[in-house]
């Protein structure tokens, strides 16, 4: 399979598959983060993930049309604004959904499983209803378009550098969160013991709902990123579930960097496959590995040892 | 044919000539007398269909929840509006137009299922619907058990041939062929990477794809396919940057599409300098409004109708349509073949003098259309439509600007000899 | 078996339902409904299949599938396999370029019956596959993971991903499988044509009969040592563990069992509908497949034939009149019966109208002996 190519071209190839990788390894960290903190660390199951996301992506659509229309000279930062409210909205929908929702079924995670499915059927439909069967375009300002040429086959796609940008800046704002602040304890101390948590005086209710609305704000700004890469329709979230839920499954649920590791695995692995391979085969493969490896090692890449 | 003028033939010839201008005085009579007072419905109907005097009843069968709610929209519309156009013109053999319409919610049985209600519960005289080609094979068993009439309006991978379905669009060779004689011709390709989503349509129209270039003595350098939905096309760019066909033959459907586009651009292939230049026969207008102008500029289509034909015929039904759906509103390949649906039925239960479902698709043959948007179109003995393959190029705006459309109607056929 | 075991296993409100479920079925609705709305409460009931044995599975056995759409599918499958080389026999192909194999092979220029396709020119085989294909999946599933002590969330999500690996598979390989338009335009069964409607009309009998069969079976199941051990398993597990019963295995046979009745229910559902296709085995019919036993009671095995019932059949006439709002009213229906009725139908029956009824006829029974005492004591009075 490498005869057809000169050894300058095998070069290349593994310099954009690698680039290539690293942007599906953002999408997949992005997609997956939310999910993890949510799913990890709290052990509900969030169906309406996508739903949550695509949310984020009709923010920035709105937006879009908005700075278009009235605010034509600041079009080119819009994005930032949109990542920004999609954060807010995600959020905010997130943490009524935890109010109304979520916190009577933390004892029953996989019914909080079929609520959330619900959820995501009415989320679905009400975009419908809102913004239309069909998907909408996007626009983006000129700077996030094109790419950077470094030689005449290898061209580094700018939007692809943004959304590695914006992964690296979430996880590592995550990381410092859960790991460096006074909340991020707080949550860690809920997770490992809720009734000697809430023993010592912190409040576990909040704790769960802000953790909750965290986890849908990133989910809403991973939405806003992808309508640079992808299609913002009514059900469009509903393509990324399944992957989503195998990266954080195949980390190990309780560690953010086995969520971090096992995206990295599964993307790497999907795009050498998808070269070599045609693009269905390629998935089935990558899908019938992670789901192998998960029925050998099934407490996942990075297991924590907790008492539930 | 060599044309030699005596005595007899002169005469036999204007004796046909008499005979013809007889036969089409009778029937302006007819049509008059008809405009006047309906015929009876006894007459008309002798199957138990559901005609009234003064009504006649049909069914449209799309999905409108789900996800291929998002495609089959536009042919809803197009077929109301249709109908409308016609209840205006007095209806079908003096009668009002009425639809029962069901919702397919993007799942096959529940397709079949709907159209089993139709058929056997409203008895109605005609279905306008289906989509996807898995939804027309679900209602096909349905439709020949029970005898009923379907109009199809989506460009499909041909391979079928049912006297129960009139396809209103282009089945695989309508779409394939002229299309890529022309890059080959005007654009002096050589090469091509084929692409597609992986179902039946964009594997059976590669193939075609694929023989037909095979057969130009050009070479295909790749051909792929990805599942229905995937949005991660960054390798599959690669492989064509390194393959450097010169044409990216991309059947990409749904969602994907927006994700395969977006990534195209963002990767530098710019389309608009033709190196690679795009040829995709699944993306019309509607697509193109999620994908965004910008981001396909400068592709190729391959399609029989663009929203920007020139022709007083299109001016005239886009505007009705905008009239009635919005101002906003685009229309696509699909949606002008949606809308032949209800005119073609209505001239064929006219030209048979009845809504028997037999007599209709005896009458339906040779039926012709000069008020179709897309120009002119004939129903063949295969039920397909003879139509005109056009290239559009993409603009910023989401319209294709016509650069090239086939002289003569092409035909249509759906078992291709020596494509498959 | 003697009577009192019949008894322990079939208690008389059990036998109740079940009566009435009978009569409901295979009387009432056949009597009330013209062919077309029987043959779509036939669909409905395939559905139950699955719902059954999700009730075992998850209800008694805690195990959620997410993958019940897989099983579903691969009997329906098997089934649409035996049934579409019947109808592809030589003159009824003769104007493919190979003759005798299905049009769909015909079309992807395969020239050859695969060797899978084989056996399923014989229906015992066909029969037996029907069967035993799913339950050996589900083997290699349950075994895998049960073995490991993976469960819950886990086992429901990698469950789902092999309902999307699947669908994937099914649809890449159009050649072998139909793709996504999957097989249709089947026609006979063993030369007994099943598209008329008598043919419906018996298929639904015979539908209702391997119902009622699977309810016994599960009865049975539930009632038996087994049947406690998985509640037991489902409440505290490692006291199940310690007392020295191996836990997996019992996870392994009721999760066969519940892909067992999934595959009939898919067989069915081909002969029923006339085709199949991948769009029974991804991700969202599966989870469908759990609502229908979530609305029944996932505690309830008759329950979970009234959940198949109601949903699909409020499904059909919602979206008949109401198709935009099919979707609120689906999603509304999954959180109202987590949140509210947790216990579905079934709970609803045993907590409100069940008792209700009781009092009635409890009441109704001291009126009718107080007045017979009145009538004695006046007779006497008047004596």
């Amino acid at each position: 399979m490498f005869s057809d190519y000169t050894s300058t071209e095998l070069v290349s190839i593994f310099a954009m598959q690698g680039f290539a990788g690293l942007i599906l390894f953002s999408v997949f960290v992005l997609m997956a983060l939310g999910l993890a903190i949510i799913f990890g660390q709290m052990g509900v199951i969030n169906m309406a993930h996508g739903e949550f996301m695509i949310l984020g992506a009709y923010v920035t659509y709105l937006l879009s049309n908005l700075f278009e229309t009235h605010m034509p000279a600041l079009f080119s930062i819009y994005f930032f604004v949109a990542m920004i409210v999609a954060f807010f909205a995600a959020g905010a929908l997130g943490a009524l959904v935890e109010w109304g929702l979520i916190r009577h079924l933390y004892r029953r995670p996989l019914d909080t499983l079929l609520a959330t499915w619900g959820l995501s059927l009415i989320l679905q439909q009400t975009y419908r209803t809102v913004f239309g069967a069909r998907e909408v375009g996007v626009s983006l300002p000129d700077w996030l378009m094109g790419s950077i040429p470094l030689t005449d086959i290898i061209e580094i796609p700018i939007n692809g550098l943004f959304v590695m940008g914006l992964t690296l800046t979430i996880a590592v704002s995550v990381y410092f969160l859960m790991f460096k602040s006074r909340w991020g304890g707080q949550v860690r101390a809920v997770v490992q013991n809720r009734p000697m948590a809430g023993a010592v005086g912190i409040n576990t209710e909040k704790t769960d709902r802000i953790t909750f609305a965290l986890g849908c704000g990133i989910a809403g700004v991973a939405g806003s990123a992808f309508t640079m890469i992808g299609s913002t329709g009514p059900s469009s979230g509903q393509l990324y579930i399944v992957d989503t839920f195998l990266v954080v499954v195949f980390g190990g649920a309780q560690s953010l960097l086995g969520t971090i590791a096992s995206a990295f695995t599964i993307s790497q692995a999907q795009s050498t496959m998808e070269f070599f391979l045609s693009g269905s085969m390629a998935k089935v493969l990558t899908l019938l590995t992670v789901v192998g490896i998960l029925m050998l090692r099934p407490q996942g890449l990075f297991a924590l040892k907790i008492r539930h | 044919m060599r044309f030699i003028p005596t005595l007899p033939t002169a005469a036999r010839a204007s004796r046909r000539k008499f005979i013809c201008w007889l036969a089409s005085f009778s029937a302006s009579i007819l049509f008059t007398s008809s405009s006047f007072a309906a015929p009876a419905t006894s007459e008309v109907n002798t199957t138990g269909l559901a005609v009234t005097d003064d009504t006649v009843t049909v069914g449209i069968l799309h999905s409108v929840t789900g996800t291929m709610a998002i495609s089959e929209t536009g042919s809803v519309q197009a077929e109301k509006l249709a109908i409308k156009q016609i209840n205006d013109m007095g209806g079908v053999l003096g009668r009002k137009i009425e639809y029962i319409q069901e919702d397919g919610a993007s799942d096959w049985p529940t397709f079949a299922e709907k159209a089993k209600k139709l058929l056997v519960n409203d008895k109605v005289a005609s279905v306008f619907g289906c989509w996807t080609s898995a939804s027309r094979k679900a209602v096909l068993p349905v439709f020949e058990q029970y005898n009923g009439m379907l109009y199809y309006p989506t460009f499909y991978e041909g391979l079928e041939q049912s006297p129960n379905v009139i396809y209103t669009g282009q089945e695989a060779t309508q779409q394939i062929l002229a299309g890529i004689d022309w890059v080959v011709e005007e654009k002096g390709a050589k090469s091509f990477y084929l692409l597609g989503s992986d179902y039946i349509w964009p594997r059976t129209s590669n193939k075609i794809a694929r023989k037909h270039i095979e057969k130009l003595g050009l070479k295909v350098v790749g051909e792929e396919y990805y599942p229905l939905g995937h949005t991660q096309f960054n390798s599959v760019i690669n492989k064509i940057k390194l393959r450097k066909p010169d044409v990216i033959y991309a059947i990409v459907v749904g969602g994907s599409n927006v994700a395969f586009y977006k990534q195209l651009k963002a990767a530098g292939i710019d389309m608009t300098k033709e190196k690679p230049l795009l040829l995709t026969i699944s993306v019309t207008e509607d697509e193109i409004r999620g994908i965004g102008g910008e981001n396909i500029e400068g592709a190729y289509a391959a399609m029989k109708y663009f929203q920007s034909l020139d022709n007083e015929n299109n001016k005239s039904f886009v505007k009705a349509f905008k009239e009635m759906w919005g101002e906003d509103i685009v229309v696509g390949d699909v949606t002008q073949a949606a809308y032949l649906g209800p005119w073609l039925w209505k001239a064929a239960v006219e030209k048979a003098g009845s809504f028997d479902i037999d007599k209709v698709r005896a009458a339906s043959p040779g039926i012709e259309l000069t008020t179709a948007p897309e120009g002119y179109v004939r129903i063949h003995e295969n039920h397909h439509l003879w139509s005109k393959t056009r290239i559009g190029r993409a603009k910023t705006d989401g319209q294709y600007e016509v650069v090239y459309e086939t002289e003569e109607l092409m035909e249509p056929d759906p078992f291709p000899k020596g494509y498959q | 078996m003697s009577t009192n075991d019949i008894r322990a296993y079939m208690p008389k409100g059990d036998l109740i339902s079940l009566l009435i479920l009978a009569v409901l079925i295979l009387v009432v609705f056949p009597l009330s409904m013209d062919i077309f709305r029987l043959n779509l409460v036939g669909k409905y009931l395939t559905y139950a299949f699955v719902a059954i044995g999700l009730v075992l599975c998850w209800g008694y056995g805690g195990i959620l599938s997410l993958g019940q759409g897989v099983f579903f599918g691969l009997g329906g499958y098997c089934m649409a396999m035996f049934l579409k080389l019947e109808a592809s026999s030589p003159e009824a192909t003769k104007i493919q370029s190979t003759p005798g194999i299905p049009d769909f092979m015909d079309w992807n220029q395969i020239t050859e019956l695969p060797w899978f396709w084989e056996p399923f020119y014989s229906f015992p085989f066909t029969i037996l596959a029907v069967l035993i294909v799913p339950t050996i999946f589900a083997y290699i599933i349950g075994a895998a993971m049960f073995k490991r002590r993976v469960g819950g969330v886990y086992f429901a999500i990698i469950t789902q991903a092999v309902a999307s690996i699947l669908t994937v598979l099914i649809i890449g390989q159009q050649g072998y499988t139909g793709g996504v338009n999957g097989i249709t335009d089947l026609r006979t069964l063993l030369g007994w044509d099943i598209r008329t409607d008598s043919a419906k009309f018996i298929l639904y009998f015979v539908n209702a009969g391997l119902l009622i069969g699977c309810l016994l079976i599960a009865q049975y199941i539930r009632k038996s040592k087994l049947g406690r051990l998985l509640v037991a398993m489902r409440e505290r597990e490692d006291r199940v563990r310690f007392s020295g019963y191996d836990v997996s295995d019992f996870k392994i046979f009721v999760f066969c069992i519940g892909a067992m009745f999934s595959a009939i229910g898919g067989a069915m559902f081909t002969l029923q509908v006339g085709f199949m296709s991948p769009s029974f085995v991804g991700i969202v019919p599966s989870i469908e497949m759990v609502i229908f036993c979530a609305v029944g009671g996932r505690l309830s095995i008759f329950g979970a034939v009234y959940g198949a019932l109601l949903v699909n059949w409020s499904k059909t006439t919602f979206s008949e009149s109401f198709p935009e709002l099919w979707l609120f009213a689906m999603g509304a229906l999954f959180i109202g019966v987590v949140m509210a009725f947790p216990s579905g139908l079934a709970g609803l029956y045993k907590q409100h109208i069940g008792p209700r009824i009781r009092n009635t006829l409890a009441t109704i029974r001291r009126d009718y002996l107080a007045s017979r005492a009145n009538a004695k004591s006046q007779s006497f009075a008047t004596d």
